[in-house]
């Protein structure tokens, strides 16, 4: 048992979902061809004027406002000033001491447990442009699209004692920022990033160790799995009588192991100073009141109105309110009318898997939800037993349309009609005579070997309940 | 009093990816001391209770509305860069790691 307490501290970087970018008018577009999208704001000229946009402002306090901050009622932007090629002006236009939103939390759930995770601040910045580094050493390219995207940078308390504890608050993080829509929170296209703080200490000390930071996390598991080596990785050089430097470490899912990228002397010194660029902002009750009546219901909400209003499981109500997208489908199904455990039971089985099979979300196959309400319908009124519902599924989420519709064409439709199916299972039990003797002398799987050469026969066709209550009745009668 | 020594002035100049000698390190060490030491009459100034000033304009809130506007033409953005190669200004390798 390890005798050291980690502690964990996330910094997150989330791109807003704007039209233009943060200062100029440029189309703020991921993919576009590269630098296409730049003039001679984003891209550092002498002489020029950015202006603030005002609808980065809205999204980066109603991010705020959902994160439980508390609104800056004024504030300024600074200059933070470093050179590295991907960024033209030599400083990024950033906010040092007045961020726009201060002590919030995020809720997370641990082994049924709520814990809250402190937002330390959250502030309003701008991207830089990508370096594409060439293959060959020969040099890296850059593209300034990105330059001037407004950014949130989102600080944590360093409140999380396991690197567990930073994937959940990682995927409460995104899911929020999804449910407000103000950016499009994809990892694999940079809308998200992460960098990680951990430390670790004996239990009992209050005063926290030295920390590394992790880099290059590009996925929330590469996060959780960088951070459970790290910790490893200090217990043991504190073990062995040493000590942990301060440094920034870079992790390599390959190796699994995380290696130093730079140490603590090449640490940065920013010269932060007041933007004269930009003018002060003032944001009164009003502005807040504003943003805050465009806030959706959030996911914990959700979650917790689907345990008392539909009676789910709290296990599905976190699943189902993970995505916005998987949620609203949900909630439209349930609205059709079908009922919501069922539904539930559909989107976190065949549903998921079929998604998670093809890298897809909810919003990108034809199925609507009013097509699962119905098939969930069709099941519960016994017009198709659940193995056809199966089959029937298989079209649904590939092609859309009505189950209903599927159900005719394919003639599909369970047989229930008990004279019907009399005759259908006459000559099928006259072959297994023995089968149905063996279930009378007491051999209890006799029974499910003649259920199932009728489901065969009829091809699936046959309402199963039916047909037990038949083949027993036939049986007692030997 | 010396209120800027030598070894600030090279840490500054570092920082800004300036490159001098001796004679020229001597010289900004001593024109900075005379630029700070001007500056700190402020210091002389009682500014309790003032709030910093952060901006000489005193308004708030200008902003523009988020309406897309023509960028350059691509030719034009990369223009003055002296190195290119597919669309993109070409610079020496950057190695973060290593």
């Amino acid at each position: 048992m390890s005798n050291f307490e980690t502690v964990i501290g996330l910094e997150v970087h989330v791109e807003l979902k704007t039209k233009t970018k943060a200062f100029c008018g440029c189309a703020n577009q991921f993919g576009a061809e590269p630098n296409t999208n730049t003039c001679p704001i984003c891209l550092g000229h002498p002489g020029v004027l950015p202006i603030l946009n005002h609808e980065a402002v809205d999204y980066a306090i109603k991010a705020a406002l959902a994160l439980n901050c508390e609104i800056s009622r004024e504030t300024k932007f600074d200059r933070k000033n470093y050179f590295y090629p991907d960024n033209p002006k030599a400083y990024q236009i950033s906010q040092f001491d007045q961020p726009i939103g201060r002590n919030g939390y995020i809720e997370i759930e641990l082994d049924g447990e709520k814990k809250r995770i402190g937002v330390h601040r959250l502030h309003l910045e701008e991207d830089a442009g990508k370096l594409n580094h060439l293959e060959d050493g020969s040099g890296s390219l850059v593209d300034f699209n990105r330059v001037g995207t407004p950014l949130i940078e989102i600080v944590s308390e360093a409140d999380m004692r396991d690197p567990h504890e930073a994937y959940l608050y990682l995927e409460k993080l995104k899911a929020i920022m999804q449910y407000i829509d103000v950016s499009d929170v994809k990892m694999e296209e940079g809308s998200l990033r992460c960098d990680a703080n951990i430390s670790i200490r004996p239990f009992g000390q209050t005063t926290f160790g030295t920390k590394t930071e992790l880099k290059n996390l590009n996925s929330f598991t590469f996060v959780e799995k960088g951070l459970a080596y790290e910790e490893k990785r200090q217990e043991k050089v504190l073990l062995s009588g040493g000590e942990v430097v301060q440094e920034t470490r870079r992790y390599n899912d390959a190796t699994k192991a995380t290696t130093v990228m730079r140490g603590k002397e090449g640490s940065e010194d920013y010269r932060y100073f007041p933007e004269p660029d930009i003018i002060k902002l003032k944001i009164d009750q009003e502005w807040i009141d504003r943003i805050e009546a465009e806030i959706p219901e959030l996911p914990d909400s959700r979650q917790k109105r689907y345990v008392e209003e539909f009676g789910l499981p709290e296990y599905d109500a976190m699943v189902l309110t993970q995505a916005k997208t998987m949620s609203d489908f949900f909630q439209d199904a349930v609205a059709e009318g079908a009922d919501a455990k069922l539904v539930s039971n559909w989107l976190m089985g065949d549903v998921s898997a079929y998604l998670n099979s093809k890298y897809k979300t909810i919003d990108q196959v034809p199925m609507t939800a009013k097509g699962l309400a119905k098939l969930v319908q069709l099941i519960e009124k016994g017009t198709i037993s659940s193995k056809i519902a199966k089959k029937v599924f298989k079209d649904l989420i590939e092609k859309g349309g009505d189950p209903e519709e599927i159900v005719k064409a394919k003639g599909l439709v369970q047989i229930s009609d008990e004279g019907a199916l009399r005759e259908m299972l006459a000559p099928i039990l006259e072959a297994n005579k023995q089968s149905m003797i063996d279930y009378k002398n007491g051999k209890d799987r006799a029974l499910g070997f003649l259920v199932g050469q009728v489901m065969k026969q009829t091809h699936g066709k046959a309402n199963p309940k039916m047909v037990n209550k038949i083949i027993l009745e036939e049986i007692d009668k030997l | 009093m010396s209120r800027i020594d030598e070894e600030q002035v090279k840490y500054v100049a570092n920082l800004a990816r300036l490159s001098f000698n001796d004679q020229e390190i001597k010289t900004f060490t001593t024109q900075l001391d005379a630029i700070i030491g001007f500056a700190e009459q402020l210091n002389e100034l009682d500014t309790e209770g003032i709030e910093p000033t952060t901006h000489v304009l005193d308004m708030y809130n200008v902003m523009r509305e988020d309406v897309v506007e023509p960028s350059l033409p691509r030719e034009e953005a990369l223009k003055n860069a002296p190195l290119q190669e597919d669309g993109q200004v070409k610079v020496p390798l950057i190695m973060e790691a290593d």
